[in-house]
């Protein structure tokens, strides 16, 4: 049952400031059974413990054998930037600088060029994120109005140069393989989607048209050859 | 016999008009309408005021908690130098203001009242010019010896670029003794800026003689990065993904904390919801941060398992705090009004889970080194420091209880829900490392009972953030298909929030003391000035002090036992 929070327990003792301050310094005095080194023992016996656990595999290791495994992450988790696609394979971006204005660390680039499509003004020409300056806060989610960016839980990003630091439009369409388990930071999760209203879920269906996008694509692919 | 009572925001206090009167007229002014009592001081009568403020029985003003300068190019006396003083025994709070004209940027040192006003002068002196008379070692202090300048000042650029040639690399200033010469006997030992018992980077320089450490000096601003002058060129939002990176060990403290200034500046309620789960979150982060100190503390001592132990609970907050907000260290977790989204369905089984998990780690340290001999020869009697000494240098938070203050901000000052539950503040007298590590052990079992108190009454329901379109994004489905909601959306990322006209310091009690902000308004979208009181610089000016005396292996435990962390010292 949830309680009020106006309901106060009576205040705990509060604590007296001696006056004047402390000017002597009472120092632990240690014990003759300390002095003895008798309390050892019972240190010995922890490690031990602890030892006899993990040999037999009965304690939790916290450490993971990075890359063979992997640390689970929740769905919430800040990784590598998306941009989504519209169901016909399109950027869902419409190049209104929101990110790049939200962005603490300057980071994301843009430069805008109008569309084809007379029904949608802008999109972006140049979409760039600067993975070295990034400084993976989720701002960007936050402020995009179309939820064109999104956030990945994919946390190893390396690179030999700065310039490829740099991420583009089409790195940043497809950092993954396609896969729910693989989305992160985003402005509504699965437990949420009672909250969200049916129209949004429909449109929003980042997995399906990640997916369109890339049949598209080969298709597009096939075609040429 | 007095109690730390809860301030009285009244700038017409009897008590401070008793100091007042005794100066001529017109030197002495307060100003009304703040959020703390404030008097504005001519510069040739400060060092007297505050000598009796700090010796007069009825203000009693004993701690000088923080100094910062302020540029106002507009004005003729363009330059202010703000000074928060502190009384522990009222719990009164004091801002004294400096003005002073562009050419006559000279203040009196006031290490002579307050010891610890010692590196504030320099930090205000690197950053605005200020000159003060009688400073001993009036040198940069966060940026380095090449650097042209005061990069506060607002004719600054922020993009310029200094570079540190060789002969202009940090002297160090020693304290040594008068006509003590016989340097054959003695050597200077430099440890750092990168050497892993420094925990960051810090250099310490120390005249050696034997084994003894005659005099030291340490050199800091390696991870100077800017903080305030960056949080000027940004929104009142974006400043929050910069506070983590202050006190990294509890970055969650940090963004409670920023963001209640400007909550308190904006006047917004913040929904119960998010009430209960900062102060949560917070509790974890202290425990987290008490670990990672103490983890290595006993490292420098050479009780490796224990960092093995208090790294493991530290781990699983991690998961808990990454669940809430998608970040483990940087968490960005505090949005202005609220929290980043709403709690995960699982956090109540999840931090129940965590009440079973941490104690028995703590336990088991306790157990291997509490009353260990070995370890007790290390810490016990090193790095004392009095009460009193450690009041004087400006020490809030574990270390300063552990010298005998009960001062905390969770007590003196309750923010949040800390005034409805039961809790102790823990208070011991030996002062000295050995002390400072069972402090933060019992301090680490009091904010477990807090956790536990809290998850009993229950989550509050309700929203997570504010329901104020000027403060907070509004929630996306609005956005996407609201017209109103969707301007108001682009008004807020793009002009940020509109911060009232004003002044304020409020502080939060951090892992490792009162961490406050200062910030000033113009009512634009951008601070226009931000000041960050850690306590860490407090705690790390006393370092040379603390160390003399001791030898060179009992200095690095009490570098650990400080819990210094360079990102908040250096800001």
């Amino acid at each position: 049952m949830t309680q009020p929070l106006t309901q106060t327990t009576p205040p705990a003792k509060r604590p007296v400031l001696r006056e004047p301050y402390p000017t002597d310094l009472k120092p632990y005095k240690p014990g003759l059974a300390e002095r003895l080194y008798l309390p050892l023992i019972g240190g010995l016996m922890v490690t031990l413990r602890h030892f006899f656990r993990n040999l037999l595999g009965r304690g939790k290791m916290y450490t993971i054998e990075y890359p063979e495994k992997r640390r689970e992450y929740s769905h919430r988790f800040r990784g590598h930037h998306i941009l989504t696609s519209r169901p016909d394979g399109s950027l869902r971006c419409v190049a209104c600088y929101l990110c790049a204005q939200a962005c603490p660390a300057e980071c994301i680039h843009i430069e805008a060029g109008e569309h084809p499509d007379v029904n949608i003004e802008k999109y972006p020409v140049v979409y760039e994120i600067d993975m070295l300056r990034c400084i993976f806060c989720g701002y960007c989610v936050d402020a995009c109005p179309e939820e064109a960016i999104i956030m990945s839980n994919n946390y190893d990003m390396a690179y030999f140069t700065r310039e490829q630091s740099i991420v583009g439009k089409n790195d940043l369409m497809k950092p993954f393989t396609f896969d729910e388990s693989q989305l992160g930071y985003r402005p509504s999760f699965p437990e949420e989607d009672a909250k969200r209203s049916r129209m949004r879920r429909d449109a929003f269906d980042i997995v399906a048209a990640a997916k369109r996008a890339q049949e598209l694509e080969e298709t597009a692919a096939r075609g040429r050859r | 016999m007095q109690t730390l009572a809860p301030p009285i925001p009244d700038t017409a206090a009897p008590e401070l008009e008793t100091v007042r009167v005794k100066f001529p007229e017109g030197s002495v002014m307060p100003q009304e309408g703040l959020d703390q009592p404030t008097w504005i001081v001519r510069r040739d009568v400060l060092s007297e005021v505050c000598r009796e403020l700090k010796e007069n029985p009825a203000t009693r003003f004993d701690m000088l908690l923080d100094l910062c300068g302020v540029d106002f190019p507009d004005r003729v006396e363009r330059f202010e130098a703000v000074y928060h003083l502190y009384s522990l025994q009222r719990g009164a709070r004091l801002r004294l203001k400096v003005p002073m004209k562009e050419d006559e940027i000279v203040l009196p040192s006031l290490i002579p009242v307050w010891v610890g006003a010692n590196w504030p002068e320099r930090e205000a002196y690197d950053m605005f010019g200020f000159k003060f008379e009688g400073h001993p070692n009036l040198r940069r202090l966060l940026c380095h010896e090449g650097f042209q300048g005061h990069p506060l000042r607002k004719d600054y650029d922020p993009a310029r670029r200094w570079i540190l040639t060789e002969d202009k690399i940090y002297k160090p200033h020693f304290d040594l003794p008068e006509g003590e010469d016989d340097l054959f006997e003695r050597m200077t030992v430099n440890i750092g800026p990168s050497h892993p018992a420094m925990h960051g980077t810090f250099r310490l320089m120390a005249v050696m003689d034997g084994e003894t450490i005659v005099a030291s000096d340490v050199e800091i601003g390696y991870l100077h990065r800017c903080f305030e002058k960056m949080s000027e060129t940004h929104t009142w939002s974006q400043v929050i993904p910069y506070t983590d990176r202050l006190n990294y060990c509890s970055s969650f403290i940090n963004n409670v904390g920023y963001c209640r200034t400007v909550e308190k500046m904006l006047g917004v309620e913040v929904p119960p919801r998010a009430v209960w789960a900062r102060t949560i979150l917070s509790e974890f982060s202290r425990i987290m941060d008490h670990c990672v100190c103490n983890g290595t503390t006993l490292v420098d001592a050479g009780a490796l398992t224990n960092f093995w132990y208090m790294l493991q609970p530290r781990e699983e907050i991690y998961g808990l705090l990454e669940s809430v907000c998608g970040a483990r260290l940087t968490v960005s977790a505090c949005r202005i009004g609220g929290l980043i989204h709403d709690l995960p369905p699982d956090f109540m089984e999840r931090s129940r889970r965590l009440l079973e998990i941490i104690p028995p780690f703590i336990e088991d340290v306790e157990k291997l080194v509490d009353r260990n001999r070995i370890w007790l020869d290390r810490s016990v009697g090193v790095a004392a420091i009095t009460g009193e000494e450690a009041v004087g240098w400006g020490w809030t938070g574990p270390c300063l209880r552990a010298s005998g203050v009960p001062y905390d901000v969770r007590r003196a000052h309750p923010y949040d829900l800390y005034d409805t539950l039961d809790w102790e503040v823990p208070v011991l007298y030996g002062g000295d490392v050995y002390d400072r590590y069972r402090i933060r052990m019992m301090e680490m079992r009091e904010s477990l009972k807090i956790i536990r108190q809290l998850l009993d009454r229950g989550m509050p329901e309700g929203p997570h953030i504010v329901d104020d379109p000027h403060v907070a994004l509004p929630p996306k489905d609005a956005v996407y298909n609201q017209m109103e909601t969707m301007i108001y959306h682009f008004k807020l990322v793009m002009d940020g929030i509109q911060v009232p006209e004003g002044e304020l310091y409020s502080m939060v009690e951090g892992a490792n003391g009162e961490l406050g902000f200062y910030a000033i308004s113009d009512g634009t979208g951008k601070p226009y000035r931000l000041h960050a009181r850690g306590p860490c610089l407090q705690l790390f000016q006393a370092f040379p002090r603390l160390i003399t005396g001791g030898s060179l292996s009992d200095s690095i435990v009490s570098l650990g036992g400080l819990n210094i962390i360079a990102g908040e010292l250096e800001r």
